[in-house]
């Protein structure tokens, strides 16, 4: 730990707000309390939009009832594209600053990050099916999406790989920097390339080619898949912080043993 | 696209497939994730009291 995040005065020096909540025993403190409101908002929010999405937004004009699928296709695929530049931000701060914290967010986000991406390619794959005909084609937006998920998957593998946990996270944390030129890669597909994956429906700049009553149910979705992310995330890090403890612990109760 | 062919199809069972993916996803995840939070703090009160 460094130690400007135990100085008294740590949140009142530059950039100490940030080694100020990046103490572990002050995450623990806060992810307690956090984490009960974070889950109950993450479960309202999720079966909210999943039941709207299934049984009350509307078919659309073209695609029929299948468009459905969008409402757990689409959050599932912001989630996993969110979850690596997540992962790429705690492998930079892992790098530049040394924080234990931004090397178990970025553990603890991998296996999180790679369940949503298998979700968005398989219920992408059970989309494309009645819509191209096919479960799966070589197409830019695609073939991008499962290199996200080989990039999540040689994270884990990689921090897994070392005996001293110090090389494991500096090595994960490089791949996953490197990685992140993928996402920018996903994100423009559809407009560099000719695909068959429809391009972009929601925009933040206005043209958005989605109706309000579709618009509604897919938001309360994604808001609530981010915030499941946010929920299995902090506890598996908190998760995390206990069992490193409780193994320093118990090594140091072994060593005084006579 | 063709619309003739989509309205052929019985979509539903890839419908149902997604959402039940998802779903199962979400509750594993949840579930899996909850056990080891709790299995944690519980070792590390049991350690503390050594």
């Amino acid at each position: 730990m460094k130690e400007s995040a135990l100085s008294p005065a740590g949140p009142a020096r530059s950039s100490g707000w940030f080694h100020y909540f990046a103490n572990p025993g002050r995450f623990q403190r806060v992810a307690r309390l956090t984490l009960p409101w974070l889950a109950g908002v993450a479960l309202v929010l999720t079966v909210t939009g999943i039941v709207w999405g299934y049984w009350f937004a509307p078919a659309d004009w073209q695609q029929g009832d299948a468009a459905r699928i969008m409402y757990v296709h689409v959050p599932a695929a912001w989630v996993a594209m969110a979850g690596y530049a997540a992962l790429a931000v705690c492998s930079f701060l892992s790098l530049v600053w040394r924080h234990p914290l931004a090397d178990i967010a970025a553990e603890e986000i991998g296996p999180v990050g790679a369940g949503f991406t298998a979700v968005c390619l398989v219920s992408g794959s059970l989309w494309g099916k009645p819509m191209w005909g096919a479960y799966w084609v070589w197409d830019a937006r695609l073939t991008s999406v499962l290199i996200l998920l080989f990039l999540y998957l040689g994270h884990i593998a990689l921090i897994r790989a070392f005996d001293n946990k110090a090389h494991a996270y500096r090595a994960a944390a490089i791949l996953a920097l490197a990685g992140a030129v993928n996402l920018p890669i996903i994100v423009f597909s559809v407009q560099w390339w000719n695909t068959l994956h429809q391009g972009n429906t929601i925009s933040f700049t206005g043209g958005s080619k989605i109706y309000i009553t579709m618009l509604y149910p897919l938001l309360i979705a994604s808001l609530g898949f981010y915030l499941t992310f946010i929920t299995l995330v902090v506890a598996r890090m908190s998760a995390a912080i206990s069992e490193r403890k409780t193994t320093a612990l118990l090594r140091a109760a072994a060593e005084c043993t006579p | 696209m063709n619309e003739a062919a989509i309205q052929s199809i019985n979509v539903w069972p890839f419908i149902n497939g997604a959402y039940g993916v998802t779903v199962l996803f979400l509750i594993g995840a949840a579930w899996a994730t909850r056990a080891r939070y709790h299995r944690a703090r519980a070792r590390l009160a049991q350690a503390e009291q050594l």
